[in-house]
């Protein structure tokens, strides 16, 4: 090693160490920068990242109509076998068959939130939902209907 | 005036009071066992506020709020903390070497102590001036590795011994840049006493009167404390992520407690000995012929202006543990013997040049 490239390296060290030493530097002294959410005293101004994944719910409009046509595209793609859908077949106006939802069975207590049935889903019909207070009694009542009673598939979606 | 209620009146009150009542022996022995409890209670004191600061100013730094829930502001987390401890059982493992592993702690406190001796509060206030106070801190500070061999080694675990011998060549490598950049400052005041050594920084302090010389001593010496008080960067003796807790790793209870308790006590005196060294202990700060100004400074009681400087020495190191990820034992190693100890030598020779040719004022 030369005498100039040790000069040089225990420059760049104290040069690199300054500019951590900034960055922590800047947060102890501005104390806004602080993220942690005081939890059950902010329950009603809590502020979740956009990303956060909850749970997976249906979206239903204001008809009681969603847009799932029962494809079972989500249930393939679970890697944990969190859903489970029962079709049934609608006879259309014109005598045909058709294959539409009958019950959306999702097992919330094994979902892991990885957002690849949200993924899956050509008609968007499912989504992920912020909310995260699902503490009861009996794991049973984690298993959710997703589907409202009475909604029927929205006119127009394939 | 504000000479009536300094550390000084207060210590020479106390004195003429026990040397009038009870003669000079008792007396004397009355003062060394009011010395002992003085110095048992700044240290419960010291070690709960230390705590606490590290816990707020680390949180502050990773964007967290830091415990906030335990009395107002959570000032009571620690205290509760310590009860905590205190309620538990310390546990001695079967096959350990009893009698060393339940010395450790202890042995590790007796050294925190000792260094306490020369270590100058307030205008007056020492509790003994000896003619080689500086020597004796960095004598005494070696003593702790012991005591952390004697944990590592009788604990009968090997992330414990392993945390042990790491802490053994850290502080053996380190003392040496702390020494030669005390050594340095040593230069300047020709003398080894902390008292010459404060009195001699009246017209301002080493670090500004130094020159450049003086400017990288400090930052070595803090690097070197840093090392040798095992807090990261370099805590490879605990490394929570490799050796579970190094060489604390079988204590629990209040036995590990005295070890926690050390390590901050440790962190004080390192940054007392810095600030005495570098920032003048507790002479207030003067700027030239400003009159007014160092007549304003002269109000703020020098104990306040010696805490002051040794906390803001803390929050320095405390600035450094969380900013910095740890080093590897070969880069520690390689930091000390082929950077911190050239640059101390060159530097000390630096000094010498300025020394002898009287360019500090």
């Amino acid at each position: 090693m030369s005498i100039q490239q040790y000069i040089q390296n225990v420059f760049n060290a104290v040069k690199t160490l300054l500019k951590g030493m900034r960055v922590t530097g800047y947060y102890f002294f501005h104390p806004k920068e602080i993220i942690t959410q005081q939890y059950p005293d902010n329950r009603a101004t809590l502020k979740l990242a956009d990303r956060f994944k909850g749970e997976v719910v249906m979206l239903h409009d204001e008809n009681n109509e969603h847009a799932c046509t029962g494809c079972t595209a989500c249930e393939l793609a679970c890697p944990n076998g969190t859903i489970k859908i029962i079709t049934q077949f609608d006879i259309t106006p014109d005598g045909k068959k058709k294959k539409a939802l009958n019950t959306f069975v999702y097992h919330l207590e094994l979902c892991t939130m990885c957002n690849l049935c949200v993924e899956a889903c050509p008609t968007g019909a499912i989504t992920m939902a912020q909310n995260f207070e699902h503490s009861v009694y009996d794991r049973k009542q984690l298993t959710k209907i997703l589907n409202k009673p009475g909604s029927k598939i929205r006119a127009g979606v394939e | 005036m504000l000479n009536t209620i300094s550390f000084e009146a207060i210590k020479t009150a106390v004195q003429q009071w026990l040397n009038m009542h009870w003669g000079p022996h008792l007396a004397f022995i009355a003062e060394c066992i009011l010395i002992g409890l003085l110095v048992i209670v700044f240290f419960a004191l010291l070690g709960l506020l230390l705590v606490f600061m590290e816990r707020k100013v680390s949180a502050v730094m990773q964007i967290r709020l830091g415990p906030n829930r335990v009395g107002p502001k959570g000032w009571l987390q620690t205290s509760a903390d310590t009860l905590k401890l205190m309620l538990k059982e310390g546990l001695t493992p079967d096959g350990a070497d009893k009698f060393l592993f339940n010395l450790a702690p202890f042995l590790i406190m007796i050294a925190a102590m000792l260094i306490m001796v020369p270590i100058a509060f307030a205008r007056n206030f020492q509790i003994w001036d000896i003619n080689i106070g500086v020597l004796y801190i960095s004598s005494i500070a070696s003593i702790s590795v012991i005591a952390i061999l004697m944990a590592g080694w009788s604990s009968n675990n090997k992330y414990a011994l392993l945390g042990a011998m790491r802490s053994g060549a850290q502080i053996i490598s380190y003392e040496l840049s702390a020494g030669v950049a005390v050594i340095t400052m040593v230069m300047l005041t020709q003398s080894l006493s902390i008292q010459d050594i404060i009195l001699s920084q009246q017209n301002g302090w080493w670090i500004f009167k130094g020159h450049i010389p003086a400017i990288i001593a400090f930052v070595i010496f803090m690097i070197a404390a840093t090392a040798e008080t095992n807090r990261a960067p370099f805590d490879l003796a605990e490394a929570e992520s490799e050796l579970t807790a190094g060489f604390h790793t079988e204590y629990s209870g209040m036995k590990f407690a005295l070890f926690f308790l050390a390590e901050y006590i440790n962190v004080f005196i390192v940054c007392a000995v810095a600030a005495i060294l570098f920032f003048g202990g507790w002479m207030p700060f003067h700027i030239g012929n400003w009159e007014g100004f160092n007549h304003i400074m002269d109000y703020i009681p020098s104990s306040i202006w010696f805490l002051g400087k040794t906390f803001c020495l803390i929050f320095l190191i405390m600035w450094f543990r969380w900013t910095f990820p740890r080093l590897r034992i070969d880069q520690l190693l390689n930091l000390e013997w082929k950077y911190l100890l050239p640059i101390s030598l060159a530097n000390l020779l630096l000094m010498t040049i300025i020394v002898v040719l009287k360019w500090y004022l």
